[in-house]
């Protein structure tokens, strides 16, 4: 079922739209602003109200990387793999985070602290290597650096 | 030596709120439009200062919004879409923009939607450029205030909304037709043209995507005319060019310089040169998706012919230095495993050939390669070059492949013969 604060929501996406459907990947990311990622049970809810069948929904909730069919921790880290931060050294950071927080991409502490996720390029090549955790972007990190930087985030 | 687009544009400080950019002449360039020209007159000027498509494939713009229909028959909805995905690695060239000045690109936006009369205009903003979507949604409020947005601008018959929508990732909504499908809540898979989106983009109605950078030269544009515009580039295609510089140069960064400068004065002057103790051993002059140049190539100018000329494209402007400690094996696979990624999976030769390449290269970079892999790479760039794929993305996948094994062939060879990457 959806929360009323999220009918709401997505009531306003629909009046922008000529047809329901087309409001689908707003929804999805109203749910997961709610709710931190997208149940199976939230893509039925979604599919309801949009008259869509769950796989349509779930087949557009899939395809794109930042919507989370999985629950995630309360901060997600996404470490950018792409070939300005490969020349700069991402893989020392990242075998730095996996030392410190005991997890791969794809995984999330068992305190439910941190998610760990590879990112494409995030648009700042000229200060590589860069990670984002939520929604604060960190450039040209070091692995001395990582422990202050995780500190923050509890 | 002008730079229009960055001259109000002071990193580590706050943009120009919309005040601070009307006093250094910013929103002049719309009241001239709007008051002054005719949508054709507008179209006209932009054709005529042969400002090319900044987001990669250098498409004259003002010929690209000719297609757009226009009349009392022309349907009454049209669109105008700033494409601002920026997700091709090694790009960071839209940011500045964005983060730096966001109401230039409102401003050129609101012009270009005149002048192909667009009602409704989208920035699509890729998720991770927080302090841009923030920026670009004050911005957009601050000129709705001020009647730059909404009905009868600056008391003219034309009227225009503009919103902000921000992706949930996926390297293709940058496609510019996968980009309409995203926007429509679809999947972002590229469609078939023709119809090309002018005349049938987005819900079926035409449509025109340009790249943030495209739409900052606009308002120049206008205000200072063609003439002028062509005269700030040392070649024939209009203007001024944000470039950038990463790899392991001394100062990373982004300048707005002339079009046609050459790869020796921004390397070398602008970025500093090489770190100590390395080496220049290849460059992407334009992102991923454009072919390797050498230390051979540092003379050619940076601009869309004479990188073609070279064997490159210019893409987007930005470029990936890689030096000679950083093994071409492996660089080429972070490659190929970004594009095998994204891949949106439509096409066969992409979805499948894909994969295979970026299994092959690590067998490679790990010692456990064969002779007979290096035919099969330069089968792949065959199979998933140009025209047999539904969009870019493979063949621009292939491009640096392809120029790696003419390049670097010997440290393929040496990989394959070690049974192990010489550079570990
Ligand atoms: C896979 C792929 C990704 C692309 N990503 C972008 C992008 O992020 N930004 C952009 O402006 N153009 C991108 N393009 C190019 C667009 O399709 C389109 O050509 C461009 O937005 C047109 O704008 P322009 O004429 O102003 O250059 C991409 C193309 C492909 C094939
Ligand atoms: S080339 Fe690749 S990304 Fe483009 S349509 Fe085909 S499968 Fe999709």
């Amino acid at each position: 079922m959806l929360q009323e604060s999220e009918i709401l929501a997505i009531e306003h996406e629909l009046t922008l739209v000529p047809h329901k459907s087309a409001a689908v990947i707003e929804a999805l990311k109203i749910v997961q602003q709610h709710r931190g990622w997208v149940s199976d049970e939230a893509v039925a809810a979604i599919a309801t109200h949009l008259d869509m069948s769950p796989a349509a929904v779930d087949s557009i909730a899939t395809f794109y990387n930042l919507i989370f069919r999985k629950p995630v921790g309360r901060h997600v880290i996404l470490l950018c793999d792409s070939i300005s931060c490969y020349v700069m050294g991402y893989k020392t950071l990242y075998a730095a985070l996996q030392k410190q927080l005991n997890i791969r991409f794809g995984e999330t502490t068992p305190d439910q602290r941190f998610t760990l996720l590879p990112n494409a390029c995030l648009g700042c090549c000229d200060h590589a290597p860069a990670l984002m955790i939520d929604a604060n972007l960190h450039t040209d990190v070091t692995v001395e650096q990582l422990e202050t930087l995780l500190e923050k985030y509890v | 030596m002008e730079r229009p687009l960055t001259i109000n544009i002071h990193p580590g400080q706050p943009p120009l709120n919309l005040k601070e950019y009307e006093s250094v002449g910013g929103y002049a360039a719309v009241r001239k439009a709007v008051t002054n020209l005719t949508p054709q007159e507008v179209q006209q000027l932009v054709q005529e200062s042969n400002l090319k498509g900044r987001g990669g494939a250098g498409f004259n713009t003002g010929f690209k919004w000719s297609f757009v229909p226009m009349g009392p028959d022309a349907p009454t909805t049209k669109y105008l879409i700033a494409n601002a995905d920026e997700m091709e690695p090694g790009t960071f060239k839209d940011r500045l923009l964005l983060e730096g000045n966001p109401h230039q690109l409102i401003e050129g936006m609101i012009i270009a939607a005149y002048a192909i009369q667009a009602n409704i205009a989208y920035v699509f903003l890729r998720w991770a450029y927080k302090k841009a979507a923030e920026l670009i949604t004050k911005g957009i409020q601050e000129a709705y205030a001020k009647g730059y947005l909404g009905k009868n601008i600056l008391g003219s018959p034309f009227s225009l909304d503009m919103y902000l929508h921000t992706g949930v990732g996926r390297y293709m909504c940058g496609e510019e037709t996968a980009l309409l499908n995203a926007l429509e809540g679809k999947r972002a898979t590229p469609r078939a043209k023709p119809p090309f989106p002018q005349v049938s983009g987005l819900f079926g109605k035409p449509t025109i995507v340009n790249n943030v950078e495209t739409f900052c030269c606009v308002p120049h544009i206008i205000n200072n005319g063609a003439a002028w515009f062509k005269s700030l580039s040392y070649s024939e295609d209009g203007g001024t060019k944000l470039y950038g510089v990463s790899g392991k140069v001394k100062r990373p960064g982004a300048w707005e310089l002339p079009m046609g400068i050459t790869m020796r004065e921004l390397i070398e002057e602008h970025a500093g040169g090489m770190k100590n103790g390395y080496r220049l051993k290849g460059v992407l002059p334009g992102g991923a998706s454009t072919d390797f140049l050498t230390d051979k190539h540092l003379d050619i100018k940076l601009d869309f012919k004479s990188v073609s000329a070279a064997g490159s494209r210019l893409g987007t402007g930005t470029m990936i230095v890689m030096d000679d400690a950083t093994c071409p094996v492996g660089f080429v696979h972070n490659l190929q495993h970004f594009f095998a990624q994204e891949s949106c999976g439509w096409c066969t030769p992409c979805r499948e050939g894909l994969p295979w390449v970026e299994k092959i290269l690590w067998s490679i970079e790990n010692g456990n390669g064969r002779e007979e892999d290096m035919e099969l790479l330069q089968m792949h760039t065959r199979l998933l070059g140009p025209g047999n794929t539904f969009c870019a993305l493979a063949p621009g996948a292939m491009e640096p492949l392809q120029s790696a094994i003419k390049y670097f062939g010997d440290d393929f060879l040496t990989h394959i013969k070690e049974k192990k990457c010489p550079y570990q």
